[in-house]
């Protein structure tokens, strides 16, 4: 290099053709830029359609989120009332937020600017306090996008038509590898927990089942319900109403994974040994129970662990009220239930079977016997259709006709059968029908969108072949020789009901229908039969509109008596009862543990 | 007569535009005699945090390693993952992450022009340069959705696909910034000043460079060719028609023209890619990021940054959070033992500027 480099010295100064010409990064005046479509600023959130299931807040690594109460805005099923928080001293702008939203609520703006020497403002509430935010979305995350999945595992069933030829159960339930994927798609956000009625552990069990823990799962389960393979195949299941992927997608599989959780023990003698539930010693009370129903066997499980000398009296042969008699063995096999009560048996509650009480054995002598009565009767009356010919032979009730066919009586149906009603054990009673060989016909009041039966349970009896015809009221049952030969049904409109409750079907005037039939199966509903209630506990123990009265430890009006399941709930399922006699175990704990 | 020995401190606040690290320095005159490197004013403990998150949300940790160049690290993120897993990525995601890695490549040397003239007094260059790289952060903010901090590429593929032509912007602006690099030239390279602070200033040689494993432009510029892109290519950057510089000279001047060349390279390599870009999906979705594990395992994987080779090593136990996480960074090495070794025999007003041709990045080495 020489000691003076000309070239070296001349060319820098061409930067000064650069002079007068438009600055690329300052402007005067100032002008403001606009951030990118895609930008990541402040977030927003769609109050009406969050669910408040806080995934937000889970997937935040900074800890930026948290959930808290927002004025206005009440909890309800599906909604834990709850809204993001966030703050944005911490916020990192990765926006996992947004692609983690299950329901697509949360979005981010192209809002950056804040200024503020107040700290405290740097906590805001999406939504809340940026509402004109919603003008401003940037980054979004919809369906295809969202890290949540939101296709549920199918479940491997049998063919349609290939079921109608046997009782053989229809859903055959997730292998491991489905059983993990299934239960991988949940975000254990627990908005199932709050609307289960006994508020089951599932984000814990299903965690469980994705992890490969299944023995742990069916521990968990077993910590509130001793009757989880029933579950897992009949509950109406109302936690996956709820589910947050429900939102966008297909809830999670909830009641399929319970059943894999509990199908994995095979024989009493496995659960006892998964669960090893802790028996503690008598405590020298004793407790009757009416009914070996859901409601029933729960309590007599959990009071027996906890002591107590537990004797339930049925009235039939077999234990497991409504799903043993109600539900059709190809939804709950027998064994699946027997395993289940022979279990309930092994850890030392009593069964009287064919016991009926108020026939067998008083109520009074129970009541005086015992240091607390437990009354879970369910409701075993069916109502009548309450129209001309409803005598004939060939007219039945569902529920007793169920009742038949799961006792192992042969009943006589003929080729064509009319199941009236719209709940589950209507599609039971005509997916029973089908199976006997009938060609059946489901005639409903309201539209199919109403009918209150399992939308699973209504699509497979679509595929088994059976008619629903809805908006018909039956008006008259014809017959012949004393048998059902017709029934005659009007078509009904729907209308609005005036004070904002589900539309009235209404008859149209001459739009009489006649069907012939061999067999008319009605499946309107039951009610309570409180005969064994006899003398002073008529009196004493109170009945308010066909249920139980009841506080909310399930005590009825007589102290030392508890009640439960269908004979005090209005849902009348399967879990609600489970729920009552858990409760109802827990009450008479409490009482007779105060009085040592 | 010997000049007494004096001790003194460069740093801890930014030392050049590198980041917080501090090096005493000994002095007789203003000749180095020892230097001693001190870092800890930047260590985050990334790696550990890393073991506490799942392995979603590891991912946003990962671009803060380093900030002139985030996206090398994402990419090796993403890598070792899919390796562990076996997950695929689609075509189309590995074209869009070349993409996305040169862009970076590019807003990088940008910001290091600005650090090696400034740090010889030149300004007009890193008002120039940073002004410039503002226009690849625009694209970026288009893509991404962020400026500096992307948290794009991700296990899978990428977390979007290109907006609307955007291709056709990129084109654009890679016109503008080729006909800014002849400007740099006149400024910079032609600069008499420039050649006379750098040529022969901060000699790394073949020897010493082998000897510390050193690695990118700093080996290049001793005579070593050596670049992951070509030695273990990734991605499509085996379909790619690019060249890897190499110079004689060991000192930064040497480093500066390899650093030169290869940005325009990377304008070559973006050009290649938005030409041979197929269509189809960018992601291939990862589960529920609650409930995904990674099988047990580990990977081991390389990617070129703009200081050289960054490693990363994760190891899974088959459980929701990585196990370990490690990075072996260009600049723990350049700027630490190294950069003591170097310093020796060289005057005080040079340590920023070969601070700055190491590539020192103190986020990196402290991570």
């Amino acid at each position: 290099m020489s000691f003076f480099d000309l070239k070296g010295t001349l060319k820098p100064l061409t930067a000064l053709k650069q002079f007068g010409k438009k600055p690329h990064t300052i402007s005067y005046p100032k002008e403001k830029t606009e951030a990118a479509e895609r930008y990541r600023g402040f977030h927003y959130n769609d109050l009406e359609e969050c669910i408040g299931c806080g995934n937000c807040s889970t997937i935040c690594q900074n800890k930026a989120i948290d959930m808290i109460k927002v004025e206005g805005i009440e909890g309800e099923k599906g909604d834990s009332g709850l809204r993001p928080r966030v703050d944005n001293g911490r916020c990192c702008w990765c926006a996992l937020c947004v692609e983690v939203c299950p329901t697509g609520s949360l979005s981010l703006t192209r809002d950056y600017l804040y200024v503020s020497d107040d700290a405290d403002t740097f906590l805001f509430v999406p939504g809340v306090d940026n509402p004109e935010g919603k003008n401003n979305l940037s980054f979004i995350t919809d369906k295809e996008q969202s890290l949540n999945v939101f296709n549920r595992v199918p479940m491997p069933e049998l063919e349609g038509m290939e079921r109608v030829k046997s009782f053989a159960e229809v859903v055959l339930g997730y292998n491991e590898e489905m059983a993990r994927e299934e239960a991988s798609r949940c975000i254990s956000c627990g908005l199932c927990t709050e609307v289960c009625p006994d508020h089951m552990h599932i984000p814990e069990y299903i965690n469980a089942i994705a992890t490969g823990n299944d023995e742990d799962a069916v521990r968990i389960i077993y910590d509130n319900n001793p009757l989880p393979e029933m579950c897992g195949k009949v509950c109406t299941r109302r936690c996956e109403d709820v589910c947050a992927i429900a939102v966008r997608g297909e809830p999670v599989a909830i009641r399929w994974l319970k059943r894999y959780a509990t199908e994995t023990a095979k024989t009493a003698d496995i659960t006892m040994e998964i669960v090893n539930p802790e028996i503690k010693e008598p405590n020298g009370y004793k407790v009757s129970i009416v009914g070996a129903g859901p409601s029933g066997l729960t309590a007599a499980y959990y009071l027996a662990l906890r002591g107590y000398d537990v004797t339930i009296y049925e009235a039939n042969a077999k234990a497991g009220g409504m799903t043993m008699y109600g539900i059709p063995k190809y939804r709950f096999p027998i064994d699946s239930l027997d395993k289940q009560i022979e279990y309930i048996e092994k850890i030392g509650v009593k069964i009287k079977y064919n016991t009926k009480v108020g026939k067998d054995i008083s109520f009074e002598k129970l009541y005086k016997e015992s240091d607390a009565v437990f009354i879970g009767v369910g409701f075993p009356q069916p109502w009548t259709l309450g129209i001309e010919g409803e005598d004939a032979k060939g007219s039945m009730q569902a529920v007793n006709f169920l009742h038949m066919v799961n006792s192992g009586e042969k009943v006589d149906i003929g080729k064509k059968v009319a199941v009236i009603g719209g709940g589950n054990v209507a599609i039971d009673a005509a997916r029973v029908s089908a199976r006997l060989g009938a060609e059946v016909t489901i005639l409903y009041r309201r539209r199919v969108q109403d009918m209150p039966a399992d939308w699973e349970e209504i699509e497979g009896a679509e595929e088994e072949g059976i008619k629903i015809v809805p908006q018909a009221i039956p008006v008259k049952i014809h017959e012949e020789n004393g048998k059902v030969k017709a029934i005659e049904y009007q078509l009904a409109e729907m209308v609005p009901d005036e004070k904002g409750g589900r539309p009235r079907p209404v008859a149209i005037e001459g739009s009489n229908t006649i069907m012939e039939v061999d067999s008319v199966m009605g499946a309107i509903g039951q009610q309570g039969d409180y005969s064994f209630l006899e003398g002073e506990f008529a009196e004493k123990i109170q009945v308010e509109r066909g249920r139980f009265k009841v506080n909310e430890n399930q005590q009825t009006t007589d102290p030392k008596v508890y009640a439960g399941g269908d004979a005090v709930n209005r849902t009348a399922d399967a879990i609600s009862a489970i729920a009552d006699g858990f409760r109802a175990c827990k009450a008479i704990d409490a009482a007779l543990a105060g009085k040592k | 007569m010997r000049e007494k020995a004096t001790t003194l401190y460069i740093g801890p606040q930014h030392p050049g535009i590198t980041g917080n690290m501090m090096v005493r320095v000994k002095v007789e005159g203003d000749t180095i005699v020892k230097a001693t490197t001190e870092v800890g004013y930047l260590h985050r403990a990334f790696e550990k945090l890393q073991e506490k998150r799942n392995w979603l949300q590891s991912f946003t940790l990962m671009c803060r390693f380093c900030v002139p160049e985030t996206d090398p690290m994402e990419e090796l993120y993403a890598r070792a993952v899919e390796a562990i897993e076996g997950r695929e990525v689609p075509e189309r995601a590995k074209y869009i992450r070349v993409m996305v890695l040169e862009l970076a490549r590019l807003a990088s040397f940008m910001l290091w022009y600005g650090g090696q003239n400034g740090s010889l007094g030149l300004y007009t260059m890193g008002q120039w340069s940073v002004g410039d790289r503002n226009y690849i952060l625009d694209l970026f903010e288009e893509l991404t959705g962020g400026r500096v901090y992307h948290m794009y590429i991700w296990p899978g593929g990428v977390r979007r696909d290109l907006p609307k032509g955007f291709e056709k912007r990129v084109l654009k602006t890679m016109d503008y910034l080729e006909k800014r690099l002849d400007d740099y030239d006149d400024l910079m390279f032609d600069n008499a000043i420039f050649k006379k602070r750098t040529q022969g200033v901060g000699i790394v040689d073949k020897d010493k460079a082998i000897e510390h494993g050193v690695v990118g432009a700093v080996l290049r510029g001793c005579g070593i060719k050596s670049d992951i892109r070509i030695d273990e290519p990734y991605e499509v950057y085996d379909k790619l028609d690019f060249i890897v510089p190499t110079q004689e000279g060991a000192d930064i001047w040497a480093r500066a023209l390899v650093r030169r060349q290869e940005a325009r390279q990377s304008i070559r390599i973006i050009r290649q890619v938005i030409d041979m870009m197929p269509g189809g999906p960018v992601y291939n979705k990862i589960p529920n990021p609650q409930k995904w594990r990674l099988p047990k395992g580990d990977a081991y994987v390389r990617v070129e940054s703009v200081r050289g080779e960054v490693g990363l090593y994760a190891v899974s136990d088959g459980g929701l959070k990585p196990r370990r996480i490690h990075v072996r960074g260009a600049a723990y090495v350049h700027a630490i033992t190294l950069l003591e070794d170097v310093l020796v025999g060289e005057n005080i007003a040079d340590v920023s500027a070969i601070m700055n041709s190491l590539g020192t990045c103190p986020p990196e080495i402290e991570r």
